[in-house]
């Protein structure tokens, strides 16, 4: 059981949906939005597995727009 | 637990750096620069550098640098960089002067001013990001351009014999006395940014005890040039450049 939740936050204006974040995960907790668009027209990232996070931030650190901020709390 | 319990200042684990400011970036979905422009800001708060840092912005995708990171900057001519920030370390010696260069602008047009700029050992840091292509102008075949490889220049793959072998500037440079660091890195995974990271603060320092010249390769990826998704890009990258531009330090001292 996760000992750690973690949560990610993108900003979605920003997120130009390469998918880079969404490879460096290693809990499977990102996607990009299979339907939605931003306003330039890009699927961007949102948390699909929220329960899956483990605040690594290894998806922070790959990210070239800088649009993701990553939390993170001790559980129990 | 809600996301609301846990999105509090004393959780945060990473978050865009303060120098980045809210300019929408022109770059290409996935590409190299973001990443890279984003360790320069986090280095350079964490060494408390804004007020004392000057870049020097190229010619090439990275052009516009000077639009997303809130330090001082000046833009050169193409390849001129290091002729710029040998000017302006020797006229302000007390700033942390660097230049971002792209292959084309470092490695063709900038072979000549690059290159005496790390034999005369000036102190300045120079960020090197080699995607082995002319990214901005559609992808033409540069002087780092591997053999075989397919640009719009070269559509039939860089025939070695009739126009020359993949340029390994860094070697060459790593040779000068003048140069104190002279390392290769890479931005595809959260190990490799890190590493980035502490051989760019490794560089910004040596820049600033006027140790010599530091050069930090980075090898990245031009997904749009290359015609890949930005995934197939990083795979692409360290199984074809890996190869030939290997990580690691060849001068640290």
């Amino acid at each position: 059981m996760a000992k750690v939740k973690g949560y990610v936050e993108v900003n979605t204006d920003r997120c130009k949906g390469c998918n880079l974040c969404v490879i460096s995960c290693p809990s499977d907790t990102l996607d990009l939005q299979p339907r939605e668009v931003n306003d330039r027209g890009y699927h961007y990232a949102f948390m699909k597995n929220p329960d899956e996070c483990i605040g690594c931030a290894n998806c922070g650190f790959v990210c070239p727009e800088g649009c993701i901020t990553v939390y993170r709390k001790k559980v129990g | 637990m809600n996301a609301n319990d846990i999105i509090s200042p004393e959780n945060l684990v990473y978050a865009k750096p303060g120098l980045m400011n809210d300019n929408y970036m022109h770059y290409c979905p996935g590409c190299s620069h973001g990443v890279v422009h984003k360790v320069i800001a986090e280095v350079i708060k964490e060494m408390g550098l804004q007020e004392k840092t000057i870049g020097i912005a190229p010619v090439g995708c990275a052009v516009f640098a000077y639009n997303y990171l809130d330090i001082d900057w000046q833009e050169a001519a193409h390849g001129r960089a290091p002729a710029l920030a040998t000017a302006v370390k020797r006229l302000l010696p007390d700033r942390m002067v660097f230049t971002y260069q792209g292959d084309g602008d470092l490695a063709a047009i900038g072979t000549a001013e690059t290159i005496h700029a790390a034999n005369r050992g000036e102190n300045i840091a120079i960020i090197f990001i080699n995607n082995g292509i002319y990214g901005m102008t559609g992808g033409q075949m540069a002087p780092t351009t591997l053999s075989n490889m397919v640009t719009s220049t070269s559509p039939d793959g860089r025939n070695v014999q009739m126009m020359g072998n993949p340029l390994k500037i860094l070697d060459m440079l790593a040779l000068l006395d003048g140069v104190c660091l002279a390392t290769r890195t890479s931005v595809h995974t959260a190990a490799a940014v890190k590493r980035t990271r502490r051989m760019i603060r490794l560089a910004f320092e040596n820049a600033m005890a006027g140790k010599g010249t530091s050069i930090v390769e980075v090898v990245s990826t031009c997904n749009a040039g290359w015609k890949m998704t930005p995934a197939a890009a990083n795979d692409w990258m360290v199984e074809n450049m890996f190869p030939v531009y290997p990580i690691g330090d060849l001068k640290n001292i």
